[in-house]
């Protein structure tokens, strides 16, 4: 690991002016990105004497690709070879505050800042260049890490940036190239992550051996809502290797020299059982135990009206429709147990996490610990993929309660499988009404939507939301739960149409108690809510006599929607398409919170009618994340996202048991393997040369949930609504 | 103490014969490409192979292997020269978070060395044990039809 140099503070004679003249010009217009938060160009990246430079982001690598994205986009604005820039990533010595790395935003926040920082960095390379050979800049270009002039003289960046101050703020308008001159924006440069990790590099926190380092297991009942009963701590602590037992308040953790003593530690620690702790699940008081979504609108709810378009009430003729869908709580299900590595050194708090906000982290275990938030620094290194908050930050938090309590010695945390299967936050069960008319033209009427669900993210929350917060004594406070704000929204996030409707309401029914611990799952509310939409329009486009592409487009004015649909149609041979038995083709568009990225999927699917087993035989997509950067980490998001979206909507729902959890593992969660696997995946991206950057990891889960229920519907003539589609709910339907 | 052979390199290990081998790679041996999943057999985030087969490193007690070929990731090959399927994995940009990755390798490693020309059924039943949870199995499965083929080299003409 390396340590962190405090940020240069001087400021050159010209940096000032150029500092005061882009103080003026900011009040006028917004930064682009974060730079709006971070002005500063040096926050973003510092050039080397030996022209390397080093590229700050306050974004975290998630196995997303983001770094080699983010390294692009620096080459790219800076003339620089990719392999001459050095990321860094979200770390609160280091990096800007960029908040939690979620919601696709890594590419329009921390890509865009980066853009035009290094397009600002290299016009004062250029100035500089200018000043010193005596050239008018205009004259001059940037190549290869050097401003060359006309008659071939050359300036390395390192020997002009000694004379160059970048601790100046950044102008609202940045000298871009023109998107004709891309020549690393656009190209699928490789990852630059991948050779560690297949060759066995060091390459996540779980892969971190610090000097003098103490394994760490937690002990707690097996979910929310339990404790553990008359834990043997003298047993425990009497095992080989086992070096201590730290004990605050409710929370208990074993500290031993050898990994796998701490193991037999903790087993001998849960040995006697558990029993309820009289908490609710959820963490909020009050929760009935509900273990159905169907339940949802049974509990209190504050009614939030999202959209409410007045049109001309629906004629007497228009035909009334109306259904309702169901989605479980569902686990993030990381492959790797949440790990993080603390070390309490001088009053000081090292904790290195794969959360995804270093920023938000520290400031909670600051309050946990009662130390100042300067006494604590929060480095952001890989683990396993989250999708969304996992034990992550829980298990950052436990690790450094322990560090605290051992001075000096730094403490490697590792959760077990069932400690993440069980203590994970969910993804929220969510239910979603929908009712529209169609006209004797066939198009859509009136649409009405009303959506039940929690909150969908309990970041930042500080120290209550944390386990080991909730631990101590007295425990701190949750913070009440509260809705995302639309246009984002969390679950009325795409809870409004996309399409073209004269008379539309949206309601989103926000139940402030939780009956489970949730938080942030990839895509949020948008998963149930494309879902409903998007069959929905299918049950609607049947009753119209429509085909559904074309049902789609005659209610779509976007016109970057209407060539993700088209595309994705042509793509897959929609209008040509034939259904053999027991075969079903099934259709599905959305556009991520209706700012996002833009992703159409066609698929054709074959059921099984005896056992309800359904299996995607091909998959076509269209995505439109505005300007690609690396198409092949586009496709591979899209990929990954039908594939995950493909195991949500087949088999996965958490099990409960008088509002508990009962899925500790692969066996009681399944998910899907090599074998549900689809056939055939295909994606297309549209490129929108030099339009803005629109992220997309969570552009799909929506699309691909919807698409798969279409094509069962196709299949069967029978629709499933509840999710999962589970086999014996395809039997149930292919049996009537 | 007890003698292990990994990566054609002789271990003498300290460590309770009761302990699973991928606590002993990580730990004693500073070896990181086996990951931690689930303990349990589940997951295959853990796979090694052992006398050539693929095999869960959490599950298996060092007790028993004394005397038996171990190889892991590192054993395959360097970021610098990887190995055929690491290359192919490389190739087909076969990862998101790569968490699963070492196991995903090491358990289609088994199965070309003995069948090089396996198709794609064979293959997708072969790596059933190993979960992905970002969803990369498509390019995993190109990844293992390409190193095949290059163990192959080449001859194989039906991919």
């Amino acid at each position: 690991m390396t340590v962190a140099l405090p940020r240069r503070k001087a400021l050159a004679a010209g940096g000032l002016l150029v500092a005061f003249s882009c103080r003026r010009a900011r009040a006028a217009a917004r930064l682009p990105g974060d730079l709006q938060k971070s002005p500063l160009l040096d926050s973003w990246l510092r050039i080397g004497p030996d022209g390397r430079v080093t590229v700050f982001t306050g974004k975290a690598e998630l196995g997303q690709g983001i770094a080699t994205a983010l390294i692009q986009v620096a080459a790219e604005e800076l003339d620089l070879r990719p392999t001459d820039i050095t990321l860094v990533t979200a770390d609160t010595a280091r990096t800007p505050d960029e908040g939690f790395t979620a919601g696709s935003h890594s590419m329009q926040d921390s890509g865009t800042a980066i853009l035009n920082a290094a397009a600002q960095a290299r016009a004062l390379l250029v100035r500089q260049a200018a000043a010193q050979l005596g050239e008018d800049s205009a004259n001059l270009v940037t190549r290869d890490g050097a401003v060359v002039a006309p008659d071939g003289r050359r300036l390395g960046y390192g020997a002009l940036a000694a004379g160059l101050s970048l601790d100046v703020e950044a102008s609202a308008a940045s000298p871009l190239k023109p998107p004709g001159r891309f020549t690393v924006i656009g190209h699928s440069l490789p990852r630059v992550d991948l050779p560690a990790k297949l060759a066995g590099g060091a390459a996540y926190v779980q892969d971190m051996r610090l000097p003098g380092m103490l394994h760490a297991r937690v002990a707690r009942g097996p979910s929310p809502g339990t404790r553990l009963r008359a834990p043997d701590l003298r047993g425990a602590g009497a095992m080989p290797g086992v070096v201590r037992l730290v004990r605050a308040g409710e929370f208990l953790a074993v500290v031993a020299t050898g990994e796998w003593q701490a193991v037999a530690a903790l087993r001998a620690l849960t040995a006697s059982g558990w029993e309820a702790d009289g908490t609710a699940a959820g963490g909020t008081a009050a929760a009935a135990p509900i273990d159905d979504a169907a339940g949802l609108p049974g509990l209190p709810a504050r009614d939030l009206v999202i959209l409410d378009r007045a049109g001309p009430a629906p004629a007497d003729g228009a035909r009334q429709f109306s259904a309702r869908y169901t989605r479980p709580w569902l686990m993030h299900g990381a492959i790797g147990p949440s790990c993080a590595v603390a070390w309490f050194r001088d009053g000081e708090m090292t904790v290195w996490t794969h959360s995804q906000g270093v920023y938000p982290l520290r400031a909670a275990i600051a309050k946990l610990l009662r130390l100042p938030a300067a006494r604590v620094r929060c480095i952001q290194v890989e683990g396993a993929g989250c999708y969304g908050q996992n034990g992550a930050d829980d298990a950052a938090a436990d690790a450094a309660v322990v560090a605290q309590a051992m001075p000096g010695r730094p403490i490697r945390m590792q959760w077990m499988r069932e400690q993440e299967h069980g203590w994970e936050p969910l993804g929220p069960g969510m239910l979603g009404a929908v009712r529209a008319a169609l006209g004797p033209d066939g198009r859509i009427v009136s649409w009405e939507y009303e959506v039940w669900s929690n909150t969908h993210s309990r970041r930042p929350g500080g120290p209550g939301v944390l386990l080991a917060g909730q631990e101590m004594d007295p425990p701190f406070p949750a913070p009440a739960p509260r809705p995302i704000p639309m246009p984002e929204g969390g679950g009325d996030r795409n809870a409004i149409p996309i399409y073209t409707l004269p008379r539309a309401r949206c309601t989103y029914h926000f139940i402030p108690a939780m009956p489970h611990r949730i938080s942030a799952l990839r895509s949020l509310g948008a998963h149930l809510n494309v879902f409903a939409i998007e069959s929905f329009m299918d049950e609607l486009a049947r009753a119209a006599g429509s085909d559904p592409v074309t049902f789609r487009l005659a209610h779509l004015d976007d016109a970057r929607a209407r060539d993700a649909v088209t595309l994705a149609a042509a793509r897959f041979g929609w209008s040509a398409r034939r259904r053999g038995a027991d075969r079903g083709f099934g259709f599905a568009f959305a556009r991520y919170k209706n700012l996002g990225a833009y992703c159409a999927i066609a698929m054709e699917i074959e059921v099984a009618r005896e056992t309800g087993a359904l299996h995607l035989l091909r998959v076509v997509a269209a995505v439109d994340s505005g300007q690609a950067v690396n198409p092949d980490g586009i496709r591979n998001q899209i990929e990954g996202g039908i594939v995950q979206a493909t195991s949500w909507t087949l088999q996965e729902q958490v099990g409960f048991a008088a509002g508990r959890r009962t899925s500790f593992d692969w066996s009681a969660y399944p998910i899907l393997r090599f074998a549900d696997t689809p056939g055939r995946v295909d994606v297309h991206v549209i490129d929108r040369p030099g339009a803005p950057f629109l992220g997309t990891g969570e552009a799909a889960q929506g699309p691909t949930s919807a698409a798969i229920g279409n094509a069962l519907a196709d299949a069967l003539g029978r629709r499933v609504r509840d999710l999962p589609i589970s086999p014996a709910r395809v039997r149930e339907a292919a049996s009537v | 103490m007890i003698s292990l052979s990994v990566n054609g390199r002789t271990h003498a290990v300290a460590a309770d014969p009761a302990t699973p081998l991928l606590y002993v790679l990580r730990n004693d041996l500073g070896l990181n490409g086996a990951k931690f999943g689930c303990g349990l057999g589940q997951c295959g985030a853990c796979t090694v192979m052992v006398d050539g087969a693929a095999v869960f490193s959490c599950l298996t007690p060092i007790a028993v292997l004394p005397g038996r070929r171990i190889r892991t990731i590192e054993g395959l090959g360097t970021a610098a020269a990887p190995g055929p399927v690491q290359a192919a994995f490389l190739a087909e940009q076969a990862a998101q978070c790569g968490y699963c990755t070492a196991g995903m390798v090491m358990r289609a490693q088994a199965l070309l060395e003995r069948e090089p020309g396996a198709d794609e059924a064979r293959i997708r039943a072969h790596m059933q044990p190993n979960l992905c949870r970002c969803g990369t199995q498509l390019r995993i499965l190109r990844a293992v039809r390409r190193a095949g083929r290059a163990m192959t080299g080449g001859r194989r003409a039906s991919l």
